[in-house]
């Protein structure tokens, strides 16, 4: 558990930190709250020779509550949104959601940033990203550009940043209605077995729009645009849940591994969902 | 005028046996003082580190440690064919076996020690351990023991496949010893004849102790003047420095071995390991001290697993539930080498306690050893040598049987429990139980839970779940166990040949305080506490005032160390008897001083007084002192006692458990709503020390029933080798515990206590088990094997057909 040796940089601003990914490529990394990646490199299974240590890095902190939107920091720690009043009151999910990443010691580490940015399958905001349709800020040399979540993940670790891009930010529209993050692990500080977040909006007795995505349950997170759509318009009763378990189900794709045979994990998807659309629409 | 100081004040102020002394240890424990064997630090210490085998099995054709040696830092690299020279390519193990320091040759496991890099800190040394190239030819892989007994394929090349091992003759080349134990014709009349039998296989799977501190040692050969000190997490310091001394050829008085603080042992620091050997030499080779220190990695998947038995079983009954016969074959997985930590003449510990708390008149038990390609080991891990095997296989098979008779399996225990007016009482596998009185405790457990209202709630819920209302079943997770610790007597027990005995030595310091050591070694028992509070009580000195001292064996007098519960068996005892020796001769000082003759005073607390004259006393501060200021005529100068204690017999700690757990169906999660655990340990010395160890023993109890493993894949790979997978509870997965006692002490030990840290798993796994077992009983459900994480009993429950 001895990491290889590697150079170690703190830069005080992004240009400085970009002009070091241009310098060293694939060999350098940035490292938000190191909770995922120095345990790879200690493992010997991330060969990282430049580290870039983030947390020197000005204007990369903070939680912005807008009128219609919030922006997140990408230094933020999970104890911060955790803390955050405003937060709680204008998108509650992410604090539910936050409370059962890990254990307290990782969550005043652990960024969003880090989380959202590393591609790891396992984590939890990616997914919860994607149900708030967020937009991800990269800064790179050309300067920033946006990536939208649900096309930021392509396969596990690999995502829609380059190799010379930093991930700055999330931004999302407040989210509106009841939510749920419902979340199965066998363990605290353990991934997810399945993990379901769902956003909807009530209108009268019936649902006016869903958004559904899901966690751990692919090699990237899942937004399941056909569960959602399986819940517009009705009453969001037993058959319209059903539908939109069925239709979740034919997004997913997991694996057997410690947690559970595929047969398992997508009995478990189901129940999450289940339980997730339940808790969610009794708050809408 | 002087406020009078009563006989109650006087006992109170010793916090002798029975009171809830505050630990001792914990001052510098709770304040990040304590010092551990990787605290300690030696000018110019070196650090070594393995190469370890990716592979389950492969010959090692080639290994280039040239790159190595060009890393900076790194100063040599040891492999067999540096130790062959020394004879120390190849280690003796505790159960009669022989294993690979480093690999010669081949390896047997994944992780296997293939080669020692020693370096200037371990930093090179991780650096140097990527550099060396090791060519492996794979082997076909076994990890299960019943193909390997079926294999072509020779694991230990190394044995003549035709010759007897260390335990008898053996049936195939991957075969290590077949045990017995009982009436085998009889008792297979008796099934044949039966009424009712059940019949299981019951799998106890492969776990580790994972103490939180992992396995490590400092080796310092000092080379002027030949004395070599060795500092290591040893939960049995004087057996190590005997076996150091016989496979190093260096003269016991040349060897120092010293247990620091130990962080957890759970039986994972009783054997002898590479990383011990490896360092000595190192040491002696370099000139420096040496230390090596497990990872997380290291210590799960190659330093001493437990349990991994097979145990096939068959109960015999009449219709009315009397059972009239038990019988086992166990077919015990060992790993590569057979490394278990046994006593010499059992090489399946104690699994012959496996009839448990009932009078079963015919058993017999077999067990069949076998080789595979996982880590050696097989120790007692929180138990008593095989005890938690034998618990759980007798609880299942009661529960079992319950099935097949369509009982209550309460009702059931109740009907065949040894009798308290049967002790002490001869099993049928061969012990002689000394104490007990199951009944009473069986009574107030089922009381203090409700029992009957549970059962009736229990109903409900499979009501109201067949119609739909609900997802929820519970579960009433029973258990009576009877633990067998304290080896052991001499004439039976010995490890290495070196008889199970232990060791007090008491120093009485002229100012009354005293210093007393022992051959054990506390690894977060709080024996500082303890063994204090039993010579306070039997010394008449304030347990604050006695300094415990443990591990050093250059100072303490020589035992066979902690693990199996035996410290307060046979060290407590050993201390009870020298602090009577203390006592003997107070008497005959107090006496003199009081001019009277050594019958004519008696002990009373903390004084010997005149018999039928109270007023005329001699406290034992004023006894001490007198002992090396008077001149008294036939009484040496000084107050010292030794003792070396052989117990006559084990000690048989029982209770009851009961655990009610609810189990939602649907995604197999466990909830506990209540967890009773009735322990009876005889005499009880700090109450407060006694449930610390009850809690401590039932969560690593819910660890292994409801998720720790060592599981492999079919190439041998170690699938749960970190803490992500391998499940180590927190206070988060901790349920609420209610502990309760009974107290039936131990006819023949001094002060009748009996232990209890290992209690709790022995009788933790099969309530925690049975309650989910007993939460599927009314779908159908008779065996599942644990751990019941959530995608197992998902399983169960899909595969009675309860997910629609």
């Amino acid at each position: 558990m001895i990491p290889a040796a590697f150079d170690y940089y703190r830069p005080k601003d992004l240009p400085g930190v970009v002009a070091l990914l241009q310098e060293h490529g694939d060999d350098a990394r940035v490292m938000a709250g190191g909770h995922s990646l120095i345990p790879m490199m200690k493992l010997r299974m991330a060969d990282v020779p430049h580290l870039i240590d983030m947390q020197d890095v000005d204007g990369m902190n903070g939680i912005y509550v807008g009128d219609t939107g919030v922006r997140i920091g990408a230094m933020t720690t999970q104890a911060e949104l955790i803390d955050s009043a405003e937060l709680a009151d204008a998108a509650p999910i992410l604090r539910e959601a936050a409370l059962q990443i890990a254990d307290p010691q990782v969550r005043y580490m652990g960024t969003v940033g880090g989380n959202v940015a590393n591609g790891d399958p396992g984590n939890d905001m990616p997914g919860l990203m994607q149900c708030f349709d967020a937009t991800f800020t990269l800064f790179g040399p050309d300067g920033e550009r946006t990536v939208p979540a649900r096309e930021f993940y392509e396969a596990a670790y690999m995502t829609a940043r380059e190799d010379d891009e930093v991930l700055t930010a999330v931004s999302f529209p407040t989210p509106a209605g009841g939510y749920a993050y419902e979340k199965q692990k066998r363990k605290i500080g353990d991934y997810a077995t399945a993990a379901a977040a769902v956003q909807i909006v009530k209108d009268g007795g019936s649902c006016a729009s869903a958004s559904i995505a899901m966690t751990n349950l692919s090699d990237t997170p899942v937004f399941s645009e056909a569960a959602g759509a399986a819940l517009v318009g009705t009453s969001v009763d037993g058959d319209a849940i059903r539908a939109a378990v069925a239709a979740m189900l034919n997004d997913i794709d997991p694996v057997d591994d410690n947690r559970g045979p595929v047969a398992f994990k997508n009995h478990v998807a189901g129940v999450i969902l289940t339980r997730a659309i339940e808790r969610a629409w009794s708050r809408a | 005028m002087k406020d009078e100081v009563t006989r109650d004040d006087r006992i109170a102020g010793l916090k002798g046996m029975g009171t809830s002394r505050k630990r001792v240890e914990d001052a510098r424990f709770t304040q990040g003082k304590g010092n551990y064997v990787d605290d300690i630090k030696l000018d110019g210490m070196l650090f070594g580190d393995f190469v370890r085998s990716p592979y389950a099995h492969a010959r090692v054709t080639n290994i280039d440690t040239s790159a190595a040696m060009e890393v900076p830092g790194v100063l040599a690299v040891l492999t067999a064919a540096d130790l062959e020279p020394l004879g120390l390519h190849w280690m003796p193990t505790l159960a009669g076996d022989k294993q690979m320091v480093l690999a010669d040759g081949k390896v047997l496991f994944q992780g296997q020690e293939v080669a020692f890099v020693i370096a200037e800190d371990r930093y090179a040394a991780a650096d140097g351990i990527e550099a060396v190239v090791v060519d492996y030819e794979e082997l076909p892989v076994i990890t299960d023991p019943f193909e390997s007994l079926k294999s072509d394929v020779v694991l230990r090349e190394d044995l003549d496949p035709t010759a007897d091992g260390a335990h008898g003759p053996r049936k195939h080349p991957n075969h290590i010893f077949t045990w017995e134990a009982g009436e085998k014709e009889a008792t297979e009349q008796v099934i044949d004849a039966a009424e009712v039998v059940a019949e299981e296989m019951i799998y106890y799977h492969r776990t580790h102790p994972c103490p939180l501190e992992t396995c490590g040692c400092v080796a310092s050969m000092d080379k002027v003047n030949g004395k070599l000190t060795l500092w290591g997490t040893f939960q049995a310091p004087h057996a190590i420095r005997t076996v150091v001394s016989l496979i190093s050829g260096i003269e016991e008085h040349n060897i120092r071995v010293i247990s620091p603080d130990i962080g957890g042992g759970f039986g994972n620091k009783v054997g002898a390991y590479a990383g011990y050997v490896c360092s000595v030499v190192a040491s002696i080779v370099t000139g420096k001290p040496v230390k090596w220190i497990e990872d997380r990695m290291d210590n799960l998947m190659t330093t001493a697993f437990a349990r991994d038995y097979w145990m096939k079983g068959k109960i015999a009954a009449t219709k009315e539930g009397k059972i009239t016969g038990l019988w086992c074959h166990t077919t015990a997985d060992h790993g590569g080498f057979d490394a278990c930590a046994d006593p010499t003449k059992f090489p399946a510990g104690f699994m012959n306690i496996c009839t448990g708390s009932y009078d079963i008149p015919t058993a017999y038990l077999a067990v069949d050893g076998v080789y595979t390609n996982k880590a050696p080991g097989g120790v007692a891990y929180r138990c008593s040598f095989r005890v938690t095997e034998a618990a759980y296989f007798i609880e299942r098979m009661i529960e079992v049987l319950a099935i097949e008779l369509n009982m209550d399996a309460a009702e059931l225990r109740r009907i065949n429990f040894i009798k308290a007016d049967q002790f002490p009482y001869q099993s049928a596998l061969g012990w002689e139980y000394d104490s007990g009185d199951y009944h009473t405790a069986w009574d107030k457990a089922l009381n203090a839970v409700g029992y009957d209202n549970l059962r009736r709630e229990q109903a409900q819920m499979v009501e109201d779940f067949k119609s739909g209302k609900s997802r929820k079943l519970l579960g009433i997770g029973l258990c009576h166990f009877t633990e067998i610790v304290g080896a052991g007597p001499v004439k039976n027990c010995d490890i290495l040949g070196l008889g199970m005995f232990d060791s007090c030595e008491i120093r009485i310091h002229p100012t009354g305080s005293a210093i007393a050591r022992l051959g054990t070694i506390s690894q977060g028992q709080g024996h500082a506490t303890t063994f204090a509070q039993i010579l306070a009580s039997e010394i008449g000195l304030p347990a604050d005032s006695i300094t415990i001292e443990e591990g050093d064996t250059d100072t303490a007098p020589y035992g066979l160390g902690t693990y199996g519960s035996r410290s307060t068996p046979v060290a407590g005892a050993a201390t009870a008897m020298a602090g009577r020796k203390i006592r003997a001769k107070a008497q005959m000082i107090a006496a003199y001083l009081l001019e009277v003759h050594d019958d004519d005073v008696e002990f009373d607390v903390d004084r010997f007084v005149v018999k039928g004259a109270p007023e005329r006393f001699k406290t034992m501060k004023e006894i001490a002192f007198a002992a090396y200021n008077q001149a008294i005529p036939g009484i040496e100068p000084g107050l010292e006692a030794v003792s070396y204690y052989d117990p006559p017999n084990m000690t048989y700690p029982f209770g009851a458990y009961i655990c009610v757990m609810e189990i939602d169906v649907d995604t197999g999660e466990h909830s506990i709503r209540q967890f009773y655990a009735l322990d009876d340990c005889g005499t009880r010395i700090n109450p407060m020390i006694i449930e610390g160890q009850v809690h401590g023993g039932l969560t690593e109890a819910l660890a292994i029933a409801m998720g720790q493993e060592i599981a492999y894949d079919d190439m041998g790979n170690v699938k749960t080798g970190t803490l992500m997978d391998f499940f180590l509870p927190t206070a988060w997965e901790t349920p609420h515990y209610t502990t309760d006692h009974t107290t039936t002490p131990s006819p023949h030990h001094p002060i009748g206590a009996k232990g209890v840290g290992e209690s709790p798993n022995v009788g933790g796994v099969p309530a925690f088990s049975n309650a989910v077992h007993d939460a599927f009983r009314a779908f159908g459900l008779r065996q599942a094997h644990m751990p019941h994480d959530h995608w197992r009993v998902w399983k169960i429950a899909n595969q009675l057909g309860l997910h629609g």
